[in-house]
């Protein structure tokens, strides 16, 4: 009758993390100063996105030690990340007791054709999607919650609005078929008839969606909640940022009263400089992390 | 008169909680600063993480406001992490947030997510129909005082629902399961707070119902 890991729980994590900020941390220190801040969850990694892509190479799931290190730092929920297809760093991640596993293209994929079979794991994924296709192939492969990728470590927000709004928007289109319709969007989403009809009826994923990939402000957090985002995920615009333990409290704060614009003007006010940043077309087509997963 | 209920949004799955109420037709009102309490009477803390809650509302000075709620006689309710902001004492020694329930909790007493479980729970109050509970990543009481009602325990006996007179926890997650009953229970004694009508006993608070333009 008591049944552990069911799709509920799972489900169900991300459901209370909702209206939170899950913040990168690559330390036990930077654990701490997220919680202190208030963030609902972290993301134990050795190095921020942005470290990731200045520094090339191939990038790996964290050390366990540094991973468990940070686990034992703080009393909220610990994720962490696996490459996409990498079913054994899932499998290690697991075996540590992570409450999350993001299956990433953050880092360097290990599969060019295959994700992880999720369905397979008792701890709950994370993925990521540019697009509603891409959100349901994952959901059908086991995620039990989702995050559009945004563009990792480049503190640009603009791929993050761009996917997020591509998700809703084809969410909307959906909503507004015939029923013997729902088939040929399927065939077009290349997506599971079954989820595609799932989403027609309720009018959103049935995961928690949040946003990553270039939040770097409170504005920037607040511009995608109102946007319809659940929660965001906030990688190097933190610890690359000049205050990050003001920058982590004020986009906290901004994730909360993301409609109230006169609490924004306060909370944004003197925060120091944010992550410097990188325009998208300074990033050559090869080094996009976004288009990694499939 | 439909009942208005206030749902601390700050953080967590007040979404569901907003569904649920209304689903018992009750009028669901979403709390993120302490202005929005003043027109209701009742209040749900949702699930969540209790540490971001704990800050937002020492942030939004939604403390006092929360507590003169409870001390009205207005319902509240918490799940989960909203056990935890509603208990006296926290093991390991974290201050307390609103400590409304005479009872001692442990934050994550099962383990982490991946001792996260669903099962089914007698709770007599609600009648004899099992409730269906999620647990993620629960908290759990170890002690109630005196005048505290044990609601449900699980079948090795730890208590996982309480009640101290208006007050209501769970350590699980009734929205995330269909179950209404708890949201039917605070929406009844909601609108008895609101209304409490004749010969209930007590006098009805006609200046503060004026002063809050009813």
């Amino acid at each position: 009758m008591t049944e552990t890991s069911t799709w509920a729980t799972k489900k169900g994590l991300a459901q209370m993390l909702k209206g939170g900020v899950i913040m990168d941390v690559v330390t036990p220190e930077h654990a701490r100063i997220a919680e202190d801040a208030g963030a609902v969850a972290v993301m134990a990694l050795e190095r921020v996105p942005s470290d990731i892509r200045a520094s090339g190479g191939v990038a790996r799931m964290s050390d366990p030690a540094m991973i468990e290190g940070i686990m034992a730092a703080v009393s909220i929920p610990v994720m962490a990340k696996a490459r996409i297809g990498h079913f054994v760093e899932a499998q290690i991640l697991e075996a540590l007791g992570v409450d999350y596993i993001d299956e990433s293209e953050v880092l360097t994929p290990a599969d060019e054709r295959n994700h992880i079979d999720k369905h397979a794991f008792k701890v709950p994924f994370v993925c990521g999607c540019r697009n509603l296709g891409e959100a349901l192939r994952r959901i059908n492969e086991g995620a039990a919650m989702m995050r559009t990728k945004g563009e990792a470590g480049t503190g640009n927000v603009v791929e993050a609005v761009h996917q997020l709004r591509d998700v809703l928007a084809e969410i909307r289109r959906l909503q507004g078929m015939r029923e013997d319709e729902l088939f040929v969007a399927a065939k077009e989403l290349q997506a599971p008839y079954e989820v595609v009809r799932q989403v027609a009826e309720a009018g959103r994923l049935p995961v928690v969606n949040f946003v990553a990939g270039g939040i770097s402000t409170p504005a920037d957090a607040a511009l995608v909640m109102q946007l319809g985002a659940e929660g965001v995920f906030v990688g190097s615009g933190i610890f690359k940022s000049e205050d990050p333990a003001r920058m982590a409290n004020a986009i906290v704060q901004a994730t909360t009263h993301y409609q109230d614009a006169k609490i924004l003007a306060e909370i944004s006010k003197g925060l120091g400089a944010p992550m410097r940043g990188i325009a998208m077309e300074a990033i050559p087509p090869q080094e996009r992390l976004a288009v990694r997963g499939w | 008169m439909t009942t208005r209920i206030g749902v601390l949004a700050l953080q967590g799955a007040f979404a569901e909680h907003v569904a649920a109420l209304r689903a018992v037709g009750a009028e669901p009102v979403e709390i993120r600063l302490p202005v929005q309490l003043e027109d209701v009477d009742g209040l749900v803390i949702p699930g969540g993480e209790s540490t971001t809650m704990r800050r937002l509302i020492a942030r939004w000075g939604l403390r006092q406001p929360i507590l003169n709620l409870a001390a009205s006689g207005a319902p509240i309710f918490g799940t989960c992490a909203g056990m935890i902001v509603l208990a006296r004492d926290i093991v390991g020694g974290e201050e307390p947030v609103l400590p409304l329930l005479d009872v001692t909790v442990e934050r994550n007493a099962f383990g982490r997510q991946l001792d996260s479980f669903e099962t089914e729970l007698d709770v007599p109050l609600l009648g004899g129909t099992p409730v269906h509970a999620v647990f993620i990543r629960a908290p759990i009481i170890e002690r109630v005082g005196p005048d505290v009602d044990v609601l449900a325990r699980l079948p090795g006996g730890r208590i996982v629902a309480v009640r101290q007179g208006n007050v209501l926890a769970t350590s699980f997650h009734p929205e995330l399961a269909g179950e209404t009953r708890f949201h039917r229970l605070v929406a009844t004694m909601a609108a008895e707070h609101a209304d409490p009508g004749e010969g209930s006993g007590r006098a009805p608070d006609l200046a503060g119902r004026q002063q809050r333009g009813r």
